[in-house]
């Protein structure tokens, strides 16, 4: 019998329809893998099960968790279920701990509640279960408060609560999604090591293939509130039947066709740091003393050649972002020296910079938070024109952007329109517009996929590999995601602890990686392949 | 921890210096001589010479303020012109008016305020919390010296309940002292106590809306204990804040209460020394009011710490 | 603390649509109108002349001929409102563009410059918030005398700090989105980044402070009229008008009723119109209903 049953369960919020004839089942210590792309429905499916559904949603059908009916039960018995018989974990381990609170209050709360145990039973228990998440109290106290601690540190927090008293169903919500990939290796390890432990079900969400691959015994595919397809993960995925099910396992291997590597060849470089150091002034202890300063970027030197792509890959923390920032004149280096094109860049002015912004532009995460919602798309594309020397005059602009917008694959009509009418992907293109409408030979790219949706991710990678071959920009990738170096990037950088570790051709990094940092993000970074392989070997 | 502290205490301080020389340079400023101001038109030039060396106008501007505000730390604001007495005595005898009024009245709107923002917040959107924030938005809006003047009529000359004004002192005895103090305070206080109301309400459905009130939840804490638990101690950082700045307020609310109720406060007496141009009296209590304010503030800040750890530990 | 504002993404069209169906923006809106339409009619038309005093109508209780009854001088209370209202619209609204014009770029600035121009500038603020706002008031007006002008100074000095503080922390809100970095990349300066990208995004903000103080500004004049510090006789204003209803209260109630009620009505209207702007703008508190 299954533990959790979801039968033709539909869900509306506001009359907008989320989940359309849902099924699901969790057996008594399987992990399912729910797997879908944003907006799938996928997290709305758990907080259904929990009872935690925002005031206007409505749901119809059937959930049934160990013989009770979930729809039709009150809040009283939800609430003696929550915590005890189903836990849950959740994705933003930043925030999902009270502030106010110790992490042993925090954990025995649940214990106390649900067990009626005395305080120091429960505190006794809740010290058990941290130790267990892998806190030990000798060196994270109950007394800790959730800021003094990492986001791995929290997550760990935030499943001991989930998992304190063993309850029959634990539901992760993308638990490692806001994680680097050595943290999300770990967390996976440990919610796989518990669910053993105890025969819990898993219902594990996940938007990324692999990960759910590695976990779960049996993969439920959704899609716009729809399930696609179900089963057993391995042969879901080795025979991709579905052709919804072929397409995500696609993308989320891509690589672009790119004919040639560029720029190998010429001798010249176009972007050269030289020992550059940036610390951060250590935050006061007491009045008068302050922590040690922290050095985010640690004596790092780089060159690149025109055209070329380059990779700096990294764990969360470990100074990439803050190069980047240097790279481009948006943060200035404690000390050493950056040359691009020849010119050093240090220490000049605003206006001395701008030859070298025209030259040099930017292409962030977030498509939502890049662009201003308060302007139409012609200004904000034609922002960077701002550093020409002889201003466009309107009707020039126009074309420019229009000529912009039709090399990144949009209309040239969608210029009149705002950011908000485009999806996630539509506006990373419009990033990328952004991007190349001063023809720049340079442009950095901080994470610009990891926000995107598989398929999305795939035709912008594409678009990055094209405009590469066509215009001969060179681009300075800055990802945690080794899949993105392999799909498009020349050479590979590793750095960790504010130094480069590593450097060598893309290939050669990721297949036999010497540093101990480069082996420990490629034994960690998820492969879906690899992982198929594992599941088939397992079952023979 | 100590160095937040610190920092804040060192701030306090250099406000209250800074504050003190804009008192001091505001009424230096004031135009023409304040000894003849004082003194009135007829007064003869050695009555006025006379004054101007009592009042130490005659000495360099640095030093009168070294002086003055020397005087202000050794607690001797000088000599009333107008009532001829220490201004300390009259601060000590107004001051057992207008320190327990506005306790009464603070107390008066916190205790009023926040069960009910606890309880409209609880109720969000339902018919409780429509009627209490409507009761509110009208409360906000209420000047509290008209309220005063419908209270008085409606207790005071309708249903005469309570004296409509004046105060007997407490040398006659607790209780008729408390009943000419309460209808003053209920003005101060129910006015201050509608804009508390909607701030904690508004400051609990903010916090209602965070991730670890979803962790809470899925612990399986009803949604009461959610409430009591984990959502009042993280709401409780922008109600002090208003509780802060409310405090102001209720000073400067004393000013206009104390004269629609004929109260012989602190707020009267500032604004008759200001009408009869007794500028010793005016600077002492400005500067009385102006330390009240930034002590409060100073509390807030510490009370931050107690609610907050992050503030215990970061800078 | 940190303040954490969410950018509504959508067009003037969907927003007027949106207000339309908001009661607190209806009624707040239909009441401000009515409030200002009130204060522009008295320029041309009042029942009553407000400055000639007929003695022999003296504190008539409410009727056709006079709808709020008349004071101890025999004027027509509700002529007198509508005259009190300009006085009392005309301090606030300048005291607001006092509290804005200075405020707003100062808190724009310390928010760009950041560092020690943004800890003066805040300490400067902390000074002024030190001081009970309206015991400065009554400080000011004391000193350079009371009347309309004076008291216009003196609350649009408290209305600086108010609005310094929001711009500040609504655009230390904005600064570190990645659409300002990208206007970093493009070269532009911090004033130009200020001026087209943050300003805009913080509009919304200062406008619902705007009502905010607006309504404060009308309680505030009243406060200073009713101790006489305000707008001089035979001006009429509403907080004058109290005080000489105070002492008539048991013969002559109505006098203290109706400017009382002018004074809550025109405040509610416009705490319901910023409440109402505050609601159709901000994303999260939709998502409360």
């Amino acid at each position: 019998m299954s533990l959790l049953d979801i039968k033709n369960l539909s869900l509306t919020i506001d009359d907008t329809p989320i989940l359309k004839g849902m099924e699901l089942s969790v057996a008594p210590g399987e992990v399912m893998g729910l797997v879908g792309e944003s907006g799938s429905g996928k997290s709305m499916t758990a907080l259904t099960v929990m009872q935690l559904l925002p005031y206007a949603a409505r749901a119809t059908g059937r959930v049934t968790f160990d013989g009770i009916d979930l729809l039709a039960a009150t809040e009283d018995q939800m609430c003696a279920l929550r915590g005890d018989d189903i836990g849950m974990v959740f994705q933003e381990p930043m925030t999902a701990l009270n502030p106010v609170k110790t992490i042993g209050e925090q954990v025995a709360e649940g214990i106390r509640w649900h067990t009626k145990a005395s305080r120091a039973e429960a505190e006794d228990r809740a010290r058990k279960m941290l130790d267990r998440v892998g806190l030990p109290s000798a060196k994270f106290p109950m007394s800790r408060y959730p800021h003094e601690l990492s986001g791995g540190q929290r997550q760990r927090v935030v499943i001991a609560i989930a998992c304190a008293l063993k309850p029959k169903l634990l539901i992760a919500d993308e638990p490692t999604t806001a994680l680097d990939v050595v943290l999300q290796a770990q967390i996976l390890d440990l919610l796989r090591d518990l669910v053993a432990e105890s025969r819990m079900g898993l219902l594990l969400i996940s938007h990324d293939l692999a990960v759910v691959t590695e976990m779960a015994d049996r993969i439920t595919i959704l899609r716009r509130g729809e399930v696609m397809e179900t089963g057993d993960t391995a042969r879901t995925l080795s025979e991709q039947l579905h052709p919804f099910t072929r397409q995500l396992a696609q993308a989320s291997i891509h690589v672009p066709a790119r004919s040639k590597p560029h720029g190998l060849e010429t001798g010249r470089s176009l972007l050269q740091v030289e020992g550059v150091t940036r610390d951060y002034a250590g935050r006061r202890t007491s009045l008068f003393r302050r922590a040690p300063d922290i050095r985010a970027v640690d004596q790092v030197s780089l060159s690149m050649a025109p055209g070329q792509s380059l990779a700096l890959v990294g764990r969360s923390g470990c100074g990439k972002s803050t190069l980047a920032r240097m790279i481009l004149a948006l943060d200035r280096p404690s000390s050493g020296t950056i040359r691009f094109r020849g010119e050093t860049i240090t220490g000049k002015s605003e206006a001395e910079l701008k030859p070298a912004r025209r030259d040099m532009q930017v292409v962030f995460q977030d498509p939502y938070g890049s662009f201003d919602p308060r302007q139409k798309v012609e200004k904000l594309v034609a922002e960077p024109l701002h550093v020409l020397d002889k201003k466009p005059t309107r009707a020039e602009r126009r074309e420019m952007v229009a000529h912009a917008l039709h090399e990144v694959g949009l209309d040239q009509r969608d210029m009149d329109k705002y950011p908000h009418e485009f999806s996630g992907g539509q506006r990373q293109r419009l990033s990328i517009a952004r991007a190349i409408i001063t023809r720049p030979k340079l442009v950095v790219a901080d994470e610009p996929v990891s926000a995107l949706d598989v398929s999305i991710r795939a035709q912008i990678l594409d678009l990055f590999a094209e405009l590469n071959q066509k215009l001969g920009i060179a681009y300075l990738f800055i990802t945690h995601d080794l899949t993105v170096a392999r799909a498009i990037t020349d050479e590979v950088l590793v750095m960790h602890d504010g130094k480069i570790v590593e450097r060598g051709k893309t290939s050669d990094v990721l297949d036999h990686p010497q540093s101990e940092a480069a082996k420990a993000l490629v034994t960690a970074a998820p492969d879906l392949y690899r992982a198929i392989a594992r599941r088939m070997r397992e079952q023979g | 921890m100590t160095a937040y502290l610190l920092k804040r205490l060192a701030i306090a301080i250099a406000t209250l210096i800074l504050a003190s020389m804009v008192v001091f340079a505001v009424l230096e400023v004031l135009p023409g001589d304040p000894a003849r101001l004082m003194l009135g038109l007829n007064a003869s030039a050695d009555q006025v010479e006379l004054l101007r060396n009592q009042m130490g106008l005659n000495a360099p501007l640095a030093l009168r303020y070294l002086h003055w505000a020397g005087g202000l730390l050794s607690l001797d604001f000088g000599r009333s012109y107008t009532y001829s007495v220490p201004v300390i005595d009259l601060v000590r005898e107004r001051l057992a008016v207008s320190l327990p009024l506005a306790l009464i009245a603070l107390a008066l709107s916190t205790m009023i305020a926040i069960p009910v923002g606890l309880f409209s917040a609880s109720r969000r959107g339902r018919a409780g919390d429509t009627i209490s924030m409507g009761a509110a938005q009208l409360g906000v809006a209420v000047p509290n010296f008209w309220f005063a003047l419908m209270l008085i009529y409606v207790f005071a000359v309708w249903l005469q309940l309570v004296p409509a004004g004046g105060f007997p002192g407490w040398s006659a005895g607790i209780w008729p002292a408390l009943k000419s103090l309460l209808l003053p305070a209920v003005a101060l206080a129910l006015p201050q106590a509608a804009i508390l109301a909607r701030v904690t309400r508004s400051a609990l459905i903010e916090v209602l809306n965070e991730d670890y009130i979803r962790t809470a939840r899925a612990k399986g804490l009803p949604y009461r204990a959610v409430l009591w638990r984990h959502a009042l101690r993280n709401a409780m950082i922008p109600v002090l804040t208003i509780l802060g700045l409310q405090f102001a307020f209720l000073l400067a609310g004393t000013i206009i209460i104390e004269n629609v109720f004929y109260l012989p406060g602190l707020g009267r007496l500032v604004f008759q020394a200001i009408t009869q141009r007794d500028l010793i009296v005016v600077e002492s209590v400005v500067m009385l009011l102006v330390a009240a304010v930034i002590a409060v503030n100073l509390l807030v800040d510490l009370s931050y710490a107690v609610v907050d750890p992050r503030l215990r530990t970061r800078q | 603390m940190t303040l954490h504002i969410d950018i509504p993404e959508e067009t003037f069209g969907t927003i007027l649509a949106k207000a339309f169906r908001n009661t607190a923006f209806v009624a707040g809106f239909v009441i401000t109108v009515l409030i200002l339409a009130m204060a522009i009619v008295s320029y041309a038309w009042t029942p009553y002349d407000v400055t000639k005093l007929m003695i022999s109508d003296k504190t008539q209780v409410p009727s056709l001929a006079h709808w709020f009854g008349t004071d101890h001088f025999g004027r027509d209370i509700l002529s007198m409102v509508m005259v009190g209202a300009r006085n009392s619209i005309a301090v606030a609204l300048v005291a607001v563009g006092i509290g804005m014009g200075v405020g707003v770029p100062l808190g724009a600035f310390a928010a760009a410059r950041g560092g020690l121009v943004d800890e003066a500038l805040m300490r400067l603020n902390d000074l002024v918030f030190a001081f009970p706002a309206l015991l400065s008031a009554i400080m000011i007006t004391a000193i350079f005398g009371p009347g309309a002008v004076n008291a216009i100074i003196a609350i649009g000095i408290f209305n600086i700090p108010v609005f310094a503080r929001v711009a500040r922390a609504g655009a230390l809100a904005i600064w570190p989105r990645e659409f300002i970095l990208a206007a970093r990349a493009a070269g532009k300066s911090s004033t130009q980044i200020s001026i087209e990208h943050v300003l805009p995004n913080i509009a919304t903000l200062l406008l619902v402070q705007g009502t905010i103080q607006f309504a404060l500004g009308i309680l505030a004049e009243a406060g200073l009229s009713y101790l006489g510090l305000g707008a001089q006789p035979p001006m009429p204003s509403w907080g004058r008008m109290l005080f000489d209803a105070q002492t008539r209260m048991v013969v002559a109630p109505w006098m203290a009723i109706f400017p009382g009620m002018a004074i809550v009505v025109t405040v509610l209207g416009l705490n319901l119109l910023g409440d109402g702007i505050a609601d159709i703008l901000d994303p999260k508190s939709r998502r409360q209903r």
